[in-house]
């Protein structure tokens, strides 16, 4: 006691308040540079809405909604509707996600429900690290590798058998190209597989175990168990895993480029060149001259914009009603 | 020991109140009690000094949770260096009493306390009121193990860096003065410098007491500090709370009445948000006033 | 009887499926990886990483490309990373319940889902228009685009697993609140932080489409930030699209290049989370 009494009082204290001020100054620093990037966040995202829709006047001012119902895409005479890439776009994805929903379903079951312990976590790795390839080795491998396989033996089987049916017939049409819109959304599902198993196994992985032990208990065979309990369970999980692959799928540039033909056509063949919003942009947009071209091109970017934007705020309120829907049950 | 922990030396004057606000008022109490600190009276001296004085005056106070009424009116005055156990059923507001004398529910929007806690005459849930400087003086320590994420050494010093500049040496000692209080020096004293996460539970809950310790506090919370451990743990924190009482006020919350019987010199049985009875602990365990806490006691419910 | 043989059925059924399903989607996958190797390994040699993409016809290699991949990487994650993760520290430390954070918390969604080549575009808009030119400055920006809403959603997961009680206690110590932050929220978050970086980088470095307008490609030797700058996803688009089998070839090699990256990126962050775990 007497110790401190002995240090100057007012030395001690103008430490300790220095130290004190300084404290507090830090904190409100921080505390506001940690807010300002988080505005920087908001601030981008507004950024690029207002840049896009600026960059797109010049079209928007001229073709107005004709750019949407349009299909004649034209630079010679600088006329431009967007519906073939945006068809294309959509299809593509459509086609990806018919084919991605059901296997990543199924992968996942098995990895979570069947098989054996040692294989469960050599699997989810490879399917995580397959989720990591950049999507051009995709497209790629489906120009080189996939699509003249693809012509060579599947393609003239399904024109000779299927091509002939009524009412889908003519979505398997024409000559057996190899690349067009049906391989594009087969390469799309290959690459979106790994995304949609991914979160729908760690969703399968959130059902309490009591819960599965009890349904098994109770005498349910594996399939009921997954059928009654984990699905049910995990319905929003899944939703949201799926609306992630459509986004990435929608949004998705390098392996769709490659292989789908790039052709500013409408066919109701699926087995045909098509392009999508994305591939036309890759396509075009550094070779693009004149305005109201370049501002055609920026307004696709505005569509797919927001076009994966309507998708995300899908998922949010789907999540948002589920949610409160489980919360009236408790 | 080669440092002697009892005395003042290394306990720097925490004054409740930092003097820099102090400067933005002067009226009220508070200031008026400002102005007596500046007198030159360290805050040991104005600190909780010889035995069996008031350390702490809680005065009507009440805590909410948002709309929701925790505690109701409470009124208490709990004695210097002695532990104060609180007992009652879950929910009863016990750990919200304890987490006011610190004001650590601050760091959630939403949660506020009206009235008045004293300590020393300060009033601590007055605006002014220094939140740092209040729990570099009022110590806690929770009911799970918390060690940060650095060496055992780390984690003591942590506290004490904060408001001390010791040298590497002052420092060394400090660190083996704490781990002695907390009975832990001998069973780390070679690993010093390993993470303090790979301790035992029972080693953790006891870093933890002698991080609190280290920083040199007058008052202790504890909320719960042996519930999540087993026997042999329960007993030696037990032990270092025997031993500790002599230089802090203790407070402790706690579920465990045999607990509170052996380690408590005084108890408040709470209920409801209330403060049902409040006196020495033999009085609380053999004759109760009331019949709520006599019904808790022998256990006729919670 | 028959009841519970019509379950048995459905059950094998449907267990059927799962396991085909899970063969068909191996199956794609494994192929793709066995291509890589077989059409890239036999063109990997030094030239690769001592010479510059060649004119058509010539020998040469990637060297440059594999140098401006490296550069735009690393100074995407150099621009995005502390904006992402203070952006994160926001949401989890300071605005957590506030409306302001709820709306950035969306927007930072719209962001992360943003097709890339939009991105691409609005780079292009703003830095390539503005200044005339295709620069690497306009690819690292792209590139950051993509870090920040991963940076963001990472550390706002990351520091909300730090357990309360290690805030509260830290606190309890009269530790200001930045301390609180960067000695112990931070600390305990590490691995985690730096297992997102991790893989940010490793989204980044095979991403393709936001630097075809903004990087654009280089045929020679450059590390001039401020000009176009080669880099290796748009060599790989631009020679895989060529009609010249050497450059199909250098192209098989890059991907096979970027690829055996990123899986090892991938590869070394799991192993950092595992060790988290374990801790």
């Amino acid at each position: 006691m007497e110790q401190v009494a002995s240090i100057p009082a007012t030395v001690a204290e103008r430490i300790l308040q220095r130290r004190l001020r300084r404290g507090y100054l830090a904190d409100r620093l921080f505390a506001y540079t940690t807010w300002l990037f988080a505005g920087v966040v908001l601030a981008l995202v507004l950024a690029i809405s207002v840049a896009l829709l600026v960059g797109a006047w010049p079209a928007i001012r001229k073709f107005g909604v004709g750019f949407l119902t349009s299909a004649d895409w034209n630079p010679v005479t600088d006329t431009y509707g967007a519906v073939v890439p945006i068809t294309g776009t959509l299809v593509t994805s459509v086609i990806a996600m018919i084919i991605a929903v059901p296997v990543s379903f199924g992968i996942a079951v098995f990895i979570t429900e069947l098989a054996p312990r040692w294989l469960r976590r050599p699997i989810g790795t490879a399917v995580e690290l397959l989720a990591a390839i950049p999507s051009i080795i995709y497209g790629m491998w489906g120009l080189f590798v996939f699509a003249p396989l693809f012509a060579e033996h599947f393609q003239p089987w399904v024109i000779e058998y299927i091509g002939r049916l009524p009412l889908i017939g003519g979505l398997f049409s024409g000559p057996p190209l190899g690349i067009g819109v049906f391989t594009a959304g087969i390469i799309l599902a290959i690459m979106v597989i790994p995304f949609v198993t991914a979160v729908m196994r760690d969703v399968f992985d959130l059902v309490p175990a009591v819960l599965k032990e009890s349904a098994y208990g109770l005498g349910a065979t594996t399939w009921e168990v997954l059928r009654y309990v984990v699905l049910p369970y995990t319905k929003v999980g899944v939703a949201g895993g799926i609306m992630l692959g459509l986004g990435r799928a929608l949004g998705e540039t390098m392996a769709v480029t490659f292989v789908i033909g790039n052709a500013h056509q409408l066919n109701s063949s699926l087995f045909m060149p098509g392009n999508t919003i994305s591939s036309t942009l890759a396509n075009e947009f550094t070779e693009a001259t004149g305005e109201l071209y370049t501002a055609a091109l920026i307004e696709l970017g505005l569509v797919l914009f927001f076009i994966t934007f309507l998708v995300l705020a899908l998922a949010k309120l789907l999540l948002l009603r589920l949610t409160a829907r489980e919360g009236e049950r408790t | 020991m080669a440092y002697d922990g009892s005395s003042a030396r290394g306990r720097v004057d925490l004054r409740l109140t930092g003097s820099y606000k102090r400067e933005q008022t002067v009226e009220g109490e508070c200031a008026r009690q400002g102005r007596v600190a500046e007198a030159g009276e360290s805050a040991e001296q104005a600190a909780c000094g010889s035995s069996a004085t008031t350390c702490i005056e809680v005065r009507d106070l009440s805590f909410f949770y948002g709309r929701y009424q925790a505690l109701q009116a409470i009124n208490l005055e709990l004695q210097a260096r002695r532990v104060t156990a609180f007992i009652g059923p879950s929910g009863c507001g016990k750990s919200t009493l304890l987490r006011t004398f610190n004001r650590i529910y601050e760091l959630y929007p939403g949660q506020y306390a009206t009235g008045q806690i004293l300590i020393d005459g300060n009033n601590i849930l007055d605006k002014r009121q220094d939140l740092n400087l209040l729990r570099a003086r009022v110590g806690m320590v929770f009911q799970k193990p918390t060690p940060f994420p650095m060496s055992i050494y780390d984690n003591i010093a942590f506290g004490v860096k904060l408001y001390q500049r010791l040298s590497r040496y002052d420092m060394d000692e400090r660190v083996e003065w704490a781990l002695r209080k907390a009975a832990l020096w001998e069973e780390v004293k070679d690993k010093l410098k390993q993470s303090g996460t790979l301790l035992s539970g029972g080693q953790q809950q006891r870093l933890c007491l002698a991080r609190a310790v280290a920083v040199k506090p007058e008052i202790l919370l504890l909320d719960e500090p042996a519930s999540a451990l087993d026997p042999i743990s329960t007993l030696k924190i037990e032990e270092l709370i025997e031993e500790l009482k002599g230089e802090y006020t203790i407070i402790i919350v706690t579920h465990n009445m045999q607990q509170a019987a052996r380690v408590s010199d005084y108890t408040a049985f709470m209920y409801l948000g209330k403060l049902v009875e409040f006196a020495g602990t033999d009085t609380i365990f053999t004759r109760p006033r009331e019949k709520e806490t006599e019904d808790y006691i022998t256990g006729r419910y919670g | 009887m028959s009841l519970y043989v019509r379950r048995r059925i459905v059950n094998a059924l449907g267990l059927a499926l799962s396991m085909l399903a899970t063969a068909f989607g191996l199956f794609w996958l494994g192929w793709l990886l066995w291509t890589l190797v077989a059409q890239g390994l036999p063109w990997i040699d030094l030239s690769v990483f001592s010479q510059p993409t060649p004119p058509p016809g010539d020998a040469g290699g990637l060297a440059n490309a594999i140098v401006g991949s490296l550069l735009l990487t690393g100074s995407g994650i150099v621009i995005g990373t502390p904006i992402g993760i203070l952006a994160g520290t926001y949401l989890s430390e300071f605005g957590r319940k506030t409306r302001f954070a709820a709306v950035v918390r969306f927007v930072n969604d719209i962001l992360l889902s943003a097709p890339s080549i939009v991105i691409g575009v609005f780079v292009y808009e703003l830095v390539v228009l503005r200044t005339g030119h295709f620069s690497g400055w306009a690819g690292s920006m792209a590139l950051a685009l993509i870090v920040i809403p991963i940076a963001v959603r990472t550390t706002e997961d990351m520091l909300c697993l730090v357990p309360v009680s290690l805030r509260e206690a830290a606190a309890a110590l009269g530790a200001p609140r930045w301390r609180v932050i960067f000695a112990v929220v931070y600390r305990a978050s590490r691995a985690g932080i730096l297992t997102g970086v991790l893989l940010a980088v490793a989204r980044i470095s095979g991403e393709t489409a936001p630097l075809l307008f903004t990087a654009l490609n280089n045929q020679f030797w450059s590390l001039d930030m401020g000009g176009a700058l080669a880099n290796l996803p748009v060599v790989i688009f631009q020679f895989a699209m060529s009609p010249y089998e050497d450059w199909q070839h250098l192209a098989w090699a890059g991907a096979l290049l970027i690829t055996g990256g990123i899986l090892t990126l991938n590869i070394i962050a799991r192993v950092l989370g595992r060790a988290r775990n374990i801790e």
